[in-house]
């Protein structure tokens, strides 16, 4: 039987299995994938950012809390840096949820970052797949911690929740573009602490000040103490909110729409990329390349647009 | 693609005692030698460290204990990944383990034992030597 026969009988270990492929690159990923595609896109995906420290995880455990509570089925993917130095990472938000694991309605993945740069992994919009083929009513992604201009969770996830704290830079930081813009829902978490009353009045300011959104959406700010479980109710009900509006106004369908092309055009990317590549490095092409660009004998975007009319004749 | 197998290991500690700095220590160990390290925390119990393992996909399972209920708590953890199918995941165990509970240990499926002072690098070669990442 196949590891995606498996995983739609129910198999825990087949599905985490694949996840591993998935993220190791395996060619052999992509034919279960295949075979998965048709069973997903029934979960609604929740995308959790903000810096580091502001909670996230914290959240996420309290979330799911409520979720389960409704008796629903909960997938969590966690990022976490990957070493641009070692190649190695520490995965550790499954620290502040580690209570759900035994918990057959949960599954929770940790993910290294391995040089991606948009706040999730290369591997997080097909490991979202399994664990919506896995059945899952929800799925949350908690990105890294980020920092102004880790945006790429807005095309991931259906909602998208910025986090923050206060006590984290002057006005100036919230009119800034970036992860200020993406959020459907804001958090201001330890909102025990001094200047979260300010922080909610500027962010206020901000969002209103915005221009209006397409959707027709007016982001919602929640104050919490996650640690306390204090404001996560309101939070979880605030996601529901938007999700009725979004089913309201069929902005959900333009939303899919977007994202499966985003989807796409990244898997078109990296695969073509790395055929290409994965050619030119056969036959020591590649170095060849290098070496005459180095020493100035041919320009890269004379030798690429060569390679594309080389690689593209004859096809569509 | 250009596949690349990645070393994934969880670092656990089971049962009661709170005293962590042996554990973040050998996960910080295994991070420099390229490993992907799932840390679970404190006051972990077999169930949950098992169930961890499965859903993290990883190879190998490092247990500290430093409270002395190791000849319970890691025998547990390997039936309990028995149990579950899944005892191509390797585990290992360091932390304050008497010398004359080692080969009761080993009997019960713990591969490698590490006792205080281990240098780190013996670790990572035990590691690098011992577990295969999956194929």
């Amino acid at each position: 039987m196949s590891l995606a026969e498996k995983i739609l009988r129910g198999d825990i270990r087949a599905a985490s299995r694949l996840m591993r492929d998935i993220d190791d690159r395996m060619p052999s990923a992509m034919e279960e994938l295949k075979k998965i595609y048709s069973k997903t896109g029934n979960a609604y995906i929740i995308g959790i950012t903000g810096p580091p420290g502001s909670g996230k995880s914290t959240l996420v455990d309290k979330t799911v809390e409520i979720l389960r509570k409704e008796r629903k089925t909960v997938g969590i993917v966690a990022v976490d840096p990957t070493s641009p130095f070692t190649g190695g990472a520490i995965l550790g938000d499954r620290i502040r949820m580690q209570r759900h694991s035994i918990d057959d309605g949960v599954f929770i993945r940790s993910l290294a970052t391995r040089g991606s740069l948009g706040g999730i992994s290369r591997s997080t919009s097909d490991i979202i797949k399994v664990m919506d083929a896995m059945g899952k009513d929800i799925i949350i992604v908690e990105t890294v911690g980020v920092g102004q201009d880790e945006v790429d969770i807005v095309n991931t996830a259906h909602t998208s929740v910025v986090v923050l704290v206060p006590g984290s830079g002057d006005d100036i930081q919230a009119i800034k573009a970036g992860i200020l813009e993406i959020g459907d829902i804001f958090v201001i978490n330890k909102c025990e602490r001094q200047g979260a009353d300010r922080l909610e009045m500027e962010l206020k300011a901000t969002l209103e000040m915005g221009p209006k959104r397409e959707d027709g959406w007016m982001p919602l700010i929640f104050k919490t103490e996650a640690l306390l479980g204090k404001g996560i109710f309101e939070l979880v009900y605030g996601i529901y909110r938007h999700r009725e509006k979004l089913l309201a106004c069929d902005y959900l369908e333009k939303k899919i729409f977007e994202r499966t092309k985003w989807e796409f055009l990244c898997i078109l990317d990296s695969e073509l990329r790395d055929t290409i590549v994965e050619r030119l490095e056969k036959d020591k092409r590649l170095d060849k390349i290098i070496d005459d660009l180095k020493r100035r004998k041919a320009n890269p975007y004379s030798i690429v647009e060569k390679i594309l009319e080389g690689e593209l004749k004859g096809s569509s | 693609m250009t596949p690349e197998r990645k070393i994934r290991i969880m670092v656990a500690k089971p049962g009661l005692n709170g005293h962590d700095r042996g554990a973040k220590i050998i996960a910080r160990g295994f991070r420099n030698a390229g490993f992907e390290v799932i840390y679970t925390g404190l006051h972990q119990t077999p169930e949950q460290i098992v169930a961890a393992a499965i859903q993290e996909d990883v190879d190998g399972i490092g247990l500290s204990s430093l409270a002395g209920a190791h000849d319970y708590l890691f025998p547990r953890v390997v039936e309990l990944l028995k149990e579950k199918g899944a005892d191509d995941i390797m585990v290992f165990g360091g932390g304050i383990i008497p010398e004359e509970d080692i080969p009761k240990l080993r009997e019960a499926g713990i591969r490698g034992i590490f006792g205080p002072g281990t240098p780190i690098e013996e670790a990572v070669n035990w590691v690098r030597q011992n577990i295969k990442p999956k194929k």
